[in-house]
């Protein structure tokens, strides 16, 4: 099926002649076979977006319609590899033509040559149906890929095959009730657009574990769960969502470079093959995905880049996983949505933003969630999202930002004076919040008992009632504070700096576990508490904020990950033996 | 066999439509021959059926619907490039304008480029040292970055640039070095400024200059900046150069593109600009970086005014989301008789962390770093506190801070322009700054450090 070019602007091209092709077909257009998409159809005229470059087209080329929608390929061979948003592998394409991307080029996702080793489960004569496990590839030595029964087909296993083979070898054929034979590879496709079934969703109720205190401790997100990272430039945003991709306790996490800058995705591929996760000491990349469609490659790739990723976590949740689907920025998405939608001559909504974008936003966060998956092993996975904004001059009143609120539970608000003190991460204490707390609030009791929750409350409070005394000070001056006002202020200042600060470039500060956590914190508000006690016993307060175990406090975040609980009881001690020594001098006088 | 068409159905400047042509393509370069013989330039912007919306690159002046005829290349805009072209002065459009012979094309290359496989990218660490305090030791610049300036009018980003491009040298390094500059809109003098001051220092001999005036035309602007990059791309990475390529000012580039826009009649983005603005600066900035197994670089420093100092005006906004940092120069600064005028906390370099530390700078520059900008940061609060309620409101730490701040713009930001500080120099000066502060207050530097470094009283 093929039709003639009749307008070409941009990436957008109009073709007629298409009768019969299927919105959001997958086309190939003119010679060098560049590939788009078609959004609407009039009689036999086709809009087609194009996913690459259009220069050199005109009227009277070709268009081939493949048939088939928009679809990525999964199976082995997509973990620890980087692809373009239309699932085109960066090395491979490379290889083919060089340090530049150039037009038409056509290379499959997935290795067709690479033999992999695949240990049948399912035994002929088993009764399958969508999303069993047919049986099982070691694919990377972090991750064993489950190779399921596609959609569409259940019936009785005639064969399987172990052994050696590429992915697309029939490793499994099923017959099913109607008596057709269906052979199996281990690849499938899947349409992007479309989000893939499972069995039941829940409600998330365990914590995604980021090694973040100001995340973890603060604003935790569950798996399964939603976040935004909205902020203008040079608040973090990327650093924030690289420090969640290195630590985060997912097995697969899929990072989504999104219309960003190249360098950011370098330094991505060339960091993370070093990095070791610290649960199982696998280098990170191992577990990693990337998408990378940077802002200068064609934006109409970068469209389809978020449901590229967000698919292949969807399929590997549906083996089972947990999940995290890192999209840097949302905003660079929602451009290129606005973009295509000029070209079509679509009446704008708010700032030139088409009327469907909060639509299509929440379309994509709603695919996020834990799920009970398909196939009878009852085995469950998650997915979840957190997306980057970039509003405009930092003001998240513009229609990304709002239409992602409206959508996502947990809000990590970036604030620029907080990164011009370089108070990293800058994420604002009092702008963010997670609507999770409660749903994950027994699951820390259970871990950790009561303590972790009281004392997250307590430090929020203190953070809270800084604010408002800050703004005395600033009319009175600090004379005016009470003692203990001038102490809520010192704990504030501890909480903020030795606590909520975190430096992702020391390796003894880039990851922080729960215990260490709650520790750290503890230490602070037992200060807090030891000095009020003091105070009312007419101990002086200048003596009290000077003594030396608050420097060790300062310091106590560098503390090494096995051995910390001893330093911490050694600071412990000293610190009540000082503030004793201070109250005794105070009532000596 | 090229046509000639004598079809110009409609021209509004910077627009025109062809009808009734044939085997025309997007992005293709035309030519436009004037009754008179004179030859313009322009390209397709859309093409529908038969009829072709084009856009011209220069005046419209005295084209005639009847008259002119239009010729399509087959090509886009490309330029012809080699090694010759260093030392030489061209027009926004790639014609030497300095009297010189026409170049000898080595190759001609799309000025449009391709996009970058992030994976062919080497991650830019290799040390720039400028000379400037304020970028060395706060914001490091590193081969391969893109660090834009953002000024405002009349702050003196032209000094700084011309002071990088003096001073800039990576340490321990004897590769060839080349400076590409594109003038984009600006005044006669400031370009005189820039290429004087390469004259000066001899640098002019390798020195690429691209020229679009303030009174050349506004259209043409849009492609010089992909002229120079071009060039750029060609030194860096056939000629295994190091190329730095200084792009001013940004902002009458971003208003040409809204001319063009605003005339396709396109849905306006923010301000009146064009939607894609971002794509289209990304797809320029983008262009900068290093490639593996390329000893070659371009490092770029793009400079913009901020309309009105406002860094939310969408042209610096989209700049600072795709640049690697920026350096932004303060008024308040300048006032004060600080040169160079750089606000150094709200400026940025991304890149500075994988380009400092041990066997690069120094073991302790990251931790100084750090701590110059937060105890800066708490210097200036004491001194806003300071000029409302006096100085007896302020806690004793908080006196020093204050005192800090102040010497802190003084010895280390107010440098001059024609002091180029080693790296150690620059350091040091940091560290003799940290011993006005308590060193209990000293948390972002490793204790050894302190013990190291700090200059004994």
């Amino acid at each position: 099926m093929s039709g003639t070019i009749t307008k070409v602007s941009g990436p957008l091209v109009v073709a007629e002649g298409l009768a019969d092709a299927n919105v959001s077909d997958v086309v190939r257009v003119g010679s060098q076979r560049l590939i788009g998409e078609i959004l609407n159809m009039t009689g036999d005229r086709a809009s087609i977006q194009v996913y690459e470059e259009t220069s050199g087209l005109g009227p009277g080329a070709t268009v081939e319609t493949t048939g088939m929608p928009m679809s990525v390929e999964l199976g082995p061979g997509m973990l620890d590899n980087i692809y373009d948003g239309i699932q085109r592998p960066l090395p491979e394409m490379r290889a083919l033509s060089g340090d530049s991307i150039t037009r038409g080029a056509n290379v499959p996702a997935l290795n067709r040559e690479k033999k992999w080793d695949f240990v049948p489960v399912a035994k002929p004569g088993d009764k399958v149906a969508a999303g069993d496990v047919l049986g099982t590839v070691q694919e990377t030595s972090a991750i064993l890929h489950k190779i399921m029964v596609p959609r569409g087909v259940s019936g009785e296993v005639l064969s399987v095959e172990s052994g050696e083979h590429v992915v697309t070898d029939i490793v499994a054929v099923v017959r099913d009730g109607k008596g057709v034979e269906h052979k199996l590879s281990m690849m499938q496709r899947w349409p992007v657009r479309i989000a893939r079934p499972y069995t039941r969703k829940y409600v998330p109720s365990r914590p995604m574990n980021s090694g973040q205190r100001i995340i973890d401790t603060m604003f935790p997100i569950a798996k399964g769960g939603t976040a935004a990272v909205p902020g203008p430039f040079g608040s973090g945003k990327t650093v924030v969502q690289h420090q969640l991709a290195k630590w985060s306790d997912v097995d697969i996490v899929i990072y989504i470079g999104c219309g960003e800058r190249g360098n950011e995705m370098t330094d991505v591929l060339m960091e993370f093959p070093e990095l070791k996760d610290p649960r199982n000491g696998e280098p990170l990349m191992k577990r990693t995905v990337l998408i990378a469609n940077t802002s200068d490659m064609p934006v109409a790739a970068r469209e389809a880049s978020i449901y590229t990723g967000i698919t292949i976590a969807e399929y590997f949740r549906d083996m089972g996983y947990d999940v995290a689907v890192l999209a840097d920025s949302t905003s660079r998405w929602a451009e290129a949505l606005r973009e295509m939608s000029g070209r079509l001559e679509e009446m704008p909504g708010e700032e030139g933003y088409p009327a469907y974008l909060a639509s299509r936003l929440a379309q994509f966060y709603e695919r996020a969630g834990v799920v009970e998956c398909l196939g009878s092993d009852d085995r469950q996975g998650s997915v979840t999202a957190i997306g980057a904004v970039s509003p405009p001059g930092g003001d998240i009143s513009e229609p990304v930002s709002q239409a992602t609120m409206r959508i996502v539970k947990v809000f990590w608000a970036l604030d620029s004076s907080l990164a011009y003190a370089r108070h990293f991460p800058a994420i604002n204490w009092l702008t963010s919040y997670s609507l999770y707390i409660d749903t994950l609030r027994s699951w820390y009791t259970e871990q950790f008992g009561e303590t972790y929750m009281l004392n997250r409350e307590k430090a929020m409070h203190i953070l809270q009632e800084e604010s408002e005394l800050q703004e005395i000070v600033r009319l009175v001056g600090q004379d005016a504070l009470s003692p203990a006002d001038r102490l809520t202020m010192e704990t504030a200042k501890m909480i903020r700096e030795d606590f909520l600060q975190q430096n992702a470039f020391v390796d003894e500060d880039a990851y922080s576990s729960y215990p260490k956590q709650f520790r750290l914190l503890d230490l602070i508000l037992h200060f807090d508490s030891l000095c009020r006690d003091a105070l009312g016993k007419g101990a002086d307060m200048n003596g009290l904020f000077a003594i030396s175990a608050r420097e060790k406090i300062g310091r106590a975040k560098m503390a090494d990950a096995q051995s910390f609980q001893a330093d911490y009881d050694a600071i412990d001690a000293l610190m009540k033996k000082e503030i004793e020594e201070v109250t005794a001098g105070g009532e000596d006088e | 066999m090229i046509k000639e068409y004598k079809t110009i159905r409609e021209i509004a400047s910077p627009l025109m439509v062809v009808e009734h042509v044939e085997g025309v393509t997007y992005d293709e370069l035309g030519e436009i021959e004037l009754p008179n013989g004179e030859l313009r330039r322009c390209k397709v912007l859309e093409v529908e059926g038969d009829r072709a919306v084009v856009q011209l690159f220069e005046s419209a002046q005295g084209i005639n619907l009847a008259e002119s005829r239009v010729r399509f290349l087959g090509h886009p805009q490309e330029l012809a490039v080699s090694e010759d072209m260093l030392g030489r002065v061209f027009n926004g459009m790639g014609q030497p304008i300095d009297g010189g012979p026409a170049i000898l094309a080595d190759a001609h290359m799309d000025i449009n480029g391709l996009p970058m496989n992030p994976a062919a990218r080497a991650y830019p660490a290799e040390f720039i040292q400028t000379g400037v305090s304020t970028i060395d030791g706060l914001n490091t610049l590193v081969r391969g970055q893109k660090l834009p300036i953002f000024s405002g009018s009349g702050l003196p980003h032209a000094a700084l640039a011309a002071q990088i491009a003096r001073q800039a040298r990576v340490l321990g390094d004897n590769e060839t070095f080349a400076v590409v500059f594109a003038a984009i809109g600006i005044t006669f003098e400031e370009s005189e400024y820039f290429i004087n001051d390469f004259r000066r220092t001899g640098a002019i001999d390798r020195t690429v200059v691209f020229s679009n005036l303030a009174n050349d035309p506004a259209v043409e602007r849009i492609a010089t900046p992909r002229m120079a990059l071009t060039a750029a791309e060609y030194l860096a990475f056939e000629k295994d150069m190091q190329v730095l390529v200084i792009l001013t000012d940004i902002t009458n580039y971003a208003e040409a593109l809204r001319e063009v826009s605003a005339a396709k009649k396109e849905v306006p983005g923010r301000r009146g600009y064009p939607g894609y603005l971002y794509t289209d600066l990304a797809t320029m900035y983008e262009r900068a970086g290093r490639r593996q197994g390329k000893k070659g670089s371009i490092t770029m420093i793009p400079i913009l005014t901020m309309p009105e100092d406002d860094k939310t005006h969408p042209i610096p906004d989209l700049t600072g989301y795709i640049t690697e940092g920026q350096i932004i120069l303060s008024r308040e600064l300048h006032r004060k008789g600080i040169v160079p005028p750089v606000d150094v906390l709200p400026s940025l370099s991304r890149l500075k962390d994988k380009g400092i530390g041990a066997g690069k700078t120094r073991e302790d520059h990251s931790g100084t770093m750090n701590q110059l900008f937060a105890a800066y940061s708490r210097g200036k609060d004491a001194k806003e506190l300071m000029t409302i309620l006096g100085e007896a409101a302020l806690s004793e730490d908080d006196k020093l801070f204050a005192k800090f701040a102040e010497e802190f713009e003084k010895r280390y930001v107010s440098q001059g322009n024609n002091t180029n500080r080693s790296i150690q120099e620059t350091l040091d000066i940091g560290w003799e700054l940290l011993s006005i502060l308590p060193q209990r207050e000293l948390k972002r530097i490793k204790p050894e450090f302190i013990e190291k470094y700090m200059p004994k009283k």
